[in-house]
């Protein structure tokens, strides 16, 4: 069995050795530099180019091509030959072309042995890029490209200027006739050179993008672990090393849910700077501290004013939860802020024991003083209801200037 | 005996609500995704469908969708650990008759089952604040004045509700009877249901915090 997947893969890496071969499929014009492509596992674009550059020296490439040619066995292609990639074929052609005029004009080709140096580096050049790690090569790319990005107009400008002075110098020079034809084909050896390359750095743009995002969605999900590992998993413990007195385990668990819930549905806002995060915030903190449920639901919200009589009123609702909290022996509290045109309202309910609010002693500044006072100081007005068995109601109003 | 169905994707917490919900209530069934509600509830004909709203599969809505969508009868009340004003707006404009967070006491899920099931609405603090919150925010005239604004009363309803009255203790505060404010209650159900002012539904999306 594993014979016979070794004859029918050759290609693969038990293989210790593999005869060249030409293949029908993505051929140019005889499948050489593909097959000397798979056997040197480089890319086929980087040795045709090597063939181009060495025909426009002295044709040494078209020789070697032809020699290649003749010594590399076809083959077996079973089917219709497929079609040739012309478009790729036409670029090279006008590379070689370019390249061949170049040569000619400026009297490389003549000099030979000059430019073979040259050749050679250029080939060795392309090798290593090749051969160079694809993550290092993105790298390049990318860096490359991003500083282009970044500066587009001044990189326009520049080529403008480089172009604009080198066809200025040969004007003063009065060689601009001569220059012509080598102007002109390094222009085409240019382009030829984008059309080539063209789809493959798309590819490799396309690539960019994805593992961007892929960035992206990995950041989101490391966030989440942060949250769950910092509180979800950090109470989790805590409730197990409590699990003895019920009010404690409750109190977390309360917490911890509130954070989540808070982190899941409510968006990132500054608990200083509108109403209802702030009626939120302060909720948040005194069941906490007292271990009683406070329910809020807010409607309507508005910013907090700078002359302090919001500031006031939180105040004033922060006390009222407290007295809940501490006294009322209720369950659960629920917390009421409104905002209607320029009244705000905060409800602070209990259902708790009640109490007579004339037996108050005077000296008791909770609700005298940190209430009622401390609103009609500042323009505004509470109310207590309540009654021995009936639960208590603490209404706070307060009139603001309504701004935007 | 008021026969009840559960539908969460979550097997300890359908344990959970079996073991809270009082003797005048009979779980007839479970079930776990919107498949096997769709079915649950055309063979055993419940009275009330507890609904999850995220579910597998389409979630409460999709529920809400397929078996008031073909003419069934089967009231639903709304169950959910979800504070976001879409999906609880959502499930109440899909046709369920309440809502109510998980962390309700047995005690008042029982009442809220039997307020539904004799056809009445369920709204929490919460919903009730989302309401005023959804007809209060009316920069455009309403289109049909009837179904698109809420009267004073029923404004003063939810408004006791937001501060955490019950039916009983709002009835007492504004000199009417129980069934009264459950009229009242029912009547904003039908106008958040029925309203298709853009108001409601744009002020769902500003506030789709997720």
């Amino acid at each position: 069995m594993a014979d016979q997947k070794t004859l029918a893969e050759p290609g693969t890496a038990e293989a210790p050795y593999r005869r060249m071969r030409r293949r029908m499929d993505g051929r140019l014009v005889g499948g050489v530099a593909h097959a000397l492509a798979d056997q040197l596992k480089l890319d086929p674009i980087v040795i045709r180019l090597a063939f181009v550059l060495l025909s426009a020296v002295d044709g040494v490439g078209a020789v070697a091509y032809a020699v290649l040619w003749m010594v590399t066995p076809r083959e077996e292609h079973e089917g219709p030959p497929p079609s040739r990639d012309w478009s790729q074929l036409a670029a090279f052609v006008a590379i070689g072309v370019a390249l061949f005029a170049f040569g000619w004009i400026s009297g490389a080709s003549q000099g030979g042995i000059g430019m073979i140096p040259f050749a050679i580096g250029g080939i060795g050049a392309l090798i290593l890029w090749q051969q160079a790690d694809p993550d290092r090569r993105r790298e390049w790319i990318a860096g490359g490209t991003k500083s282009i990005r970044k500066n587009r107009a001044r990189t326009l400008i520049g080529i403008v200027l480089v172009v604009a002075g080198g066809v200025g110098f040969l004007i003063a020079q009065d060689e601009l006739q001569d220059a012509t034809p080598g102007l002109l084909f390094t222009v085409v050896v240019v382009v030829g050179l984008v059309v080539i390359v063209a789809p493959w750095l798309a590819g490799l743009w396309k690539e960019l993008q994805l593992e961007r995002r892929e960035r992206i969605r990995q950041e989101e999900r490391a966030e989440m672990a942060a949250m769950v590992h910092d509180s979800v998993l950090h109470t989790l413990t805590l409730i197990q090393r409590v699990a003895h007195d019920p009010r404690e385990v409750a109190r977390l668990a309360r917490s911890q849910e509130r954070e989540l819930r808070n982190w899941l549905y409510q968006p990132k806002q500054d608990a200083d700077a509108t109403l209802a995060a702030a009626v939120r915030r302060i909720a948040a903190e005194e069941e906490d501290a007292h271990g009683v449920q406070i329910e809020v639901v807010c409607v309507g919200d508005i910013d907090i004013d700078a002359e302090g009589k919001l500031a006031a009123l939180l105040k004033a609702s922060r006390q009222a939860m407290v007295n809940a909290a501490k006294y009322s022996e209720s369950q659960s509290i629920s917390v009421y802020a409104e905002v209607e045109g320029e009244e705000v309202t905060v409800f602070v309910k209990d259902r708790g024991k009640g109490f007579d609010l004339d037996e108050v002693p005077l000296d008791r500044m909770g609700i005298r003083e940190s209430i009622i006072g401390r609103m009609e100081r500042h323009g505004g007005s509470a109310r207590v209801r309540t009654e021995p068995g009936e639960g208590t109601e603490v209404m706070l109003t307060m009139k603001v200037a309504k701004r935007d | 005996m008021i026969k009840v169905l559960i539908v969460d994707d979550h097997r300890l917490f359908r344990s959970g609500v079996r073991a809270e919900l009082g003797d005048s209530i009979q779980v007839i069934g479970e079930a776990e995704d919107v498949d096997s509600a769709v079915r649950a509830i055309a063979e055993m004909e419940p009275d009330v469908v507890l609904l999850d709203v995220h579910m597998p599969g389409g979630g409460g809505q999709e529920v809400l969708r397929r078996v008031l969508g073909s003419g069934g009868q089967v009231r639903f009340l709304a169950l959910s650990v979800s504070d976001a004003a879409e999906d609880v707006i959502g499930v109440i404009r899909g046709g369920a008759r309440g809502y109510v967070t998980k962390n309700i006491s047995g005690k008042e899920l029982t009442d809220a089952i039997r307020r539904v099931s004799e056809g009445d609405a369920v709204f929490s603090p919460r919903l009730a604040g989302f309401v005023l919150d959804a007809f209060a925010s009316s920069e455009a005239p309403p289109i049909d004045p009837e179904l698109d604004s809420l009267t004073q009363r029923e404004r003063e309803v939810l408004r006791l509700i937001a501060r955490g009255y019950a039916y009983k203790e709002i009835a007492k505060e504004l000199f009417i009877s129980v069934k009264t404010v459950e009229t009242h209650v029912s009547s904003v159900l039908r106008k958040l249901q029925l309203s298709n002012r853009h108001e409601l539904s744009r002020w769902a999306t500003a506030r789709r915090l997720v």
